[in-house]
């Protein structure tokens, strides 16, 4: 049946190249954990990935609860948690996957520095994965403050500090994050609650169609 | 007529450019100044806030004096109590700032049992001199901001922030 239907859409649309070009590619066998067990490293890159689907995914659900304003975010936050089935498991994945990713593109990061894999001709691909590694920082830094509880509260005004503490544009910058010049309130909360969950996404999905693509074109690395 | 002759192509290929570049500029122009509105915004002198502290009680020891205003964040109207840590110096009043200059946590006065006459950071040991002169070789970058202050009938008022002016 799913055959059928298959051959009836490749017939029209011809679509075994698309995604053969995708899903068919060598895996080395210096990459893989099964030939090399110490290879295990090279799967750092993509459980970066999985862990940030998790993200994407369990945050566009925990969004049908949540409510960016300071009267009612916490209220939100704590309903979606404790009264809402499966509240705390879905939260829970947002809240851990969030750390775990940082620890997976960190433990990339390094993987990739001490295999070399970033000299030429892919130096470009590293400079997108630094620029990756800032997105992910800036989500986790903005996704902290929306639960809107005290630990929240004073770590934002604490990042927002270190943010103003730049030379020249460091107080521009603090009014552009927190909406005003002297509140972190009401505007700082929608501010945070808009580029993490539309601005950030946007450029870490480029990012990551770029970085993906430049992996594709010049090949994993080759053996140490 | 100069020499260098527009050719069709060219010209559509420039107004084409500009048409569109006149369009983005259309789209985005009101976005950025959507987003950027909070830095453009002028943010009238407040008043003084009367405080229940009586002046005649105040020393040359820094207290902590609270005072609560109607703070407006956008569409959110609240009562917010900020403290001072209001001390003599002579006849003149002086009020400064609680927020510690290197990351914005709380000051308090002898909070470090060590030195029991300086202003003291719990959250990374910054320490200020009375006067809200930072300590070199502690944290903060800069002194305590201060606040404007005078006696209205008896009590502390406090006004707006501004620069340390005592060091």
């Amino acid at each position: 049946m799913l055959n059928k239907l298959y051959d009836w859409v490749d017939e029209r649309l011809d679509i075994t190249p698309i995604w053969r070009d995708i899903a068919d590619h060598e895996v080395p066998e210096h990459v893989n954990p099964a030939h090399h067990f110490s290879a295990f490293v090279y799967c750092f890159g993509g459980l970066t990935f999985f862990i940030t689907v998790i993200q994407i995914l369990s945050g566009m659900f925990l969004t049908m609860y949540y409510v960016p304003d300071i009267e009612n975010a916490w209220q939100s936050v704590y309903y979606l948690q404790n009264e809402v089935a499966f509240g705390e498991i879905v939260r829970g994945m947002h809240h851990w996957g969030a750390s775990l990713v940082v620890v997976m593109i960190f433990l990339h990061t390094l993987r990739v520095f001490f295999t070399g894999s970033y000299k030429k001709p892919r130096e470009l691909n590293w400079v997108v994965g630094v620029m990756l590694f800032g997105v992910i920082l800036g989500l986790s830094f903005t996704g902290y403050l929306l639960p809107w509880d005290m630990k929240a509260l004073f770590a934002t005004k604490v990042g927002i500090e270190i943010a103003a503490s730049v030379p020249v544009i460091g107080e521009t910058i603090k009014i552009l994050l927190a909406g005003d010049s002297t509140i972190l309130g009401a505007q700082t909360l929608t501010r945070f609650f808009a580029i993490h969950v539309f601005f950030l996404p946007a450029a870490l999905l480029g990012l990551l169609a770029a970085h993906f693509i430049m992996i594709r074109r010049q090949g994993i690395s080759g053996p140490l | 007529m100069s020499n260098n002759r527009v050719s069709r192509r060219q010209f559509l290929g420039y107004t084409l450019t500009g048409v569109g570049g006149f369009m983005a500029a259309g789209m985005l122009m009101p976005m950025v100044r959507f987003a950027v509105d909070p830095v453009l915004q002028q943010k009238g002198a407040g008043d003084y806030v009367l405080t229940d502290q009586a002046v005649a009680d105040i020393t040359e020891e820094p207290v902590r004096v609270d005072f609560t205003f109607e703070q407006v964040d956008a569409w959110y109207t609240s009562e917010v109590t900020n403290s001072a840590w209001v001390y003599k110096e002579g006849d003149k009043l002086v009020a400064l700032s609680p927020v510690c200059k290197h990351l914005g946590c709380t000051v308090n006065w002898g909070g470090d049992p060590e030195q029991p006459t300086q202003f003291f950071c719990p959250c990374h040991a910054g320490r200020y001199e009375k006067n809200g002169q930072n300590i070199a070789g502690t944290p903060p970058l800069g002194p305590l901001d201060e606040y404007d202050v005078q006696e209205q009938d008896g009590f502390v008022a406090i006004g707006q922030v501004k620069p340390n002016t005592l060091v």
